[in-house]
């Protein structure tokens, strides 16, 4: 059997170690055009703020590729795939025949189309490649005034990067705040205020439309309402989405990204897609989606291996889910965290000086979204039962049948297991534990 | 792989567990200077929940199927490729908290007394029993071999 796998990250990782609890012999072949041992993206921002040495980055020991067999092909890009013969064609020409195919090849970054967003020292937030290169600028250019556009969670990992470099730095945000479609006006406010004590300047409700330069380098950008920001570097962080190139005039079905079946697999046969690339099953709005986070990418990636490796598997789903600590507050967000609607009820708990808000979204009895700030303990209990999709309206009654009110049952400090009904408790420990 | 059972009839809300965790965790492991004279403060990875008359002890499940480990940004969070068990390598460690949100049973917490690092039940490396199990007095959790 031929396994080939296009990306070497979360997702083409985690393929390569479930295949190999069944498929021992097997080949395996990873191709990545990157001219790195699989890293871990989200601590680029850890290595530019050099809270992490360089050894630090790597995701799975060294020895993976040996210990498991597989031939890593790197510096390579796949270009084109011929469905018909099985064959992935890389950039040498080179054809790479194949029994199985993994589609692994993640996102990609969205940039403004704007004059001079192609001068030295703009830079894109996405890859090991782009941290060092900016690390590089930096030193090289003394950079002392940065502007990031784009206040997502890219934006924000950057900015606590440069903010550790010390350097000097504006947020544009086209949003009237930051993390919009992750948390709601309260909790967004409270990064804000955090960002402002660590010196960073927010500009909301407003864009770049040009990078000003000297010499083919930016010394500017220029806003919307024609205002001028000194800038000896721009990060644009304005998203990322599928990177799909791979499969454009294929007969593989897209949408906005490689869309994938509960196995994880193509509407082609032999051919399954995870990761970043691909629009999978998405819990909360039951539709497929593309949910670009780091342990769906390694669930789908798992599941495919499984698949590829003849165990039949199904991906459960998943939902939009974050944890980030951001200047300093531990920040945890999943599900629908900003719902408008009657048939939504909102408990929450929200203590601006201490940094902290805890909120509970639940429709029909049922928790679908959270954000929980400065206090983060025991998160996850509530966020399994947001996938669980648990009906808790016998948890707010006492056993003596007087009701007590849904905060005091959410957000008191001894919440726990203990607090749910009996047969989530069972069905947790099934297995494990049957006495709970 | 040898599991923690929890036995929940048997549990009196004695606490007892947690204190031999915190102690075990410790650099001295003596009782009085855990609780009282340690920098970094030794944390309990195991918690007794309560409500009413009911009560058990709660320590990470090792899960077969662990949702920590998909979590994990770093590699940090692995599984012990002898016991089974599921560990957080603390050099690796960056405390991003992944794994707080992903853990169903809210059995990792936060260790911010020194360098953050995620902190659970390891089964206590190297012992025999896990200092929990060996000190409850009423046999509410227990050691066994589980399939
Ligand atoms: C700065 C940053 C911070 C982040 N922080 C978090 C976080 O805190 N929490 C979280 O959950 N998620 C986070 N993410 C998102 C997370 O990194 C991604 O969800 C995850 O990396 C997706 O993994 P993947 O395997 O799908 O693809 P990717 O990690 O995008 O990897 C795809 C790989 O495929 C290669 N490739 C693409 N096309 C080809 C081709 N044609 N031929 C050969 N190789 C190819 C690429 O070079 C790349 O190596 C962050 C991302 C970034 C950039």
């Amino acid at each position: 059997m031929k396994y080939v796998i296009i990306g070497n990250s979360a997702s083409g990782i985690a393929a390569v170690s479930s295949i190999r609890e069944y498929d021992k012999t097997g080949k395996i072949t990873i191709i990545s055009s990157e001219p790195y041992l699989n890293y871990s993206r989200p601590l680029i921002s850890y290595l530019l703020a050099k809270k992490i040495g360089r050894n630090q980055i790597l995701y799975r020991d060294k020895d993976f590729y040996k210990k498991n067999k597989v031939d890593l092909v790197l510096k390579r890009k796949a270009v084109k795939l011929n469905l018909k013969r099985k064959r992935v064609l890389l950039d040498n020409k080179q054809e790479v025949p194949f029994d199985k195919l993994l589609i692994a090849t993640g996102g990609k970054p969205i940039n403004p189309e704007v004059k001079g967003i192609d001068a030295k020292g703009v830079f894109n937030f996405v890859d090991l490649s782009c941290a060092k290169r900016i690390e590089k600028f930096i030193k090289n250019n003394k950079v002392k005034n940065a502007v990031i556009l784009g206040g997502g969670l890219i934006g924000l990992k950057a900015a606590e990067a440069l903010i550790a470099l010390n350097i000097k730095l504006t947020l544009v945000e086209l949003a009237d705040r930051v993390l919009s479609s992750t948390f709601d006006k309260k909790a967004s406010l409270i990064i804000e205020e955090a960002l402002k004590k660590h010196k960073c300047d927010l500009i909301t409700k407003n864009t770049i439309v040009e990078v000003k330069t000297k010499n083919n380098i930016i010394n500017a950008v220029e806003l919307k309402d024609k205002s001028i920001l000194h800038a000896d570097l721009l990060i644009s962080a304005i998203g990322v989405r599928p990177n799909i190139e791979l499969v454009n005039n294929t007969s593989i079905k897209t949408n906005r990204g490689i869309i994938a079946d509960k196995f994880m697999r193509t509407n082609i046969k032999d051919i399954y897609v995870a990761g970043d690339c691909c629009e999978a099953s998405d819990l909360i709005s039951k539709t497929k989606k593309a949910i670009a986070i780091w342990p769906l990418a390694v669930l789908q990636g798992k599941i495919a291996g499984y698949n590829m490796a003849g165990i039949r598997k199904e991906y459960p789903g998943g939902f939009a889910m974050n944890s980030v600590e951001l200047c300093g507050i531990p920040t945890i967000s999943a599900g629908e965290t900003n719902p408008v609607g009657t048939q939504y009820e909102i408990i929450s708990d929200y203590v601006p000086k201490e940094s902290i808000y805890r909120k509970i979204v639940l429709k029909e009895n049922r928790i679908v979204g959270v954000i929980f700030m400065g206090k983060i303990e025991r998160a996850g209990i509530y966020i399994g039962l947001i996938k669980e999709a648990v009906n808790l309206a016998s948890c707010f009654f006492s056993e003596s049948g007087s009701s007590f009110s849904k905060k005091e049952y959410f957000l008191k400090d001894n919440f726990g297991l203990i607090s749910l009904p009996q047969e989530y408790r069972k069905y947790l420990v099934s297995g494990e534990v049957a006495i709970i | 792989m040898k599991k923690i059972l929890i036995k929940e009839e048997y549990c009196m809300g004695c606490r007892l567990c947690e204190v031999y965790c915190l102690v075990q965790h410790s650099n001295t492991k003596n009782i009085i200077k855990a609780y009282k004279g340690e920098y970094p403060k030794p944390l309990s990875r195991i918690v007794v929940e309560e409500k009413g008359y009911e009560s058990f002890a709660l320590q990470c499940r090792h899960c077969e199927d662990a949702p920590c480990l998909d979590a994990c940004i770093t590699g940090a969070m692995h599984r012990d490729d002898e016991t089974k068990a599921v560990l957080c390598d603390e050099d690796k460690c960056v405390g991003c908290w992944m794994c707080i949100m992903a853990c169903p049973f809210g059995v990792i917490s936060r260790n911010v007394y020194d360098k953050k690092v995620a902190s659970k039940c390891d089964l206590c490396v190297g012992e025999e029993t896990p200092s929990c199990v060996k000190h409850c007095p009423n046999e509410a959790i227990v050691y066994e071999e589980q399939k």
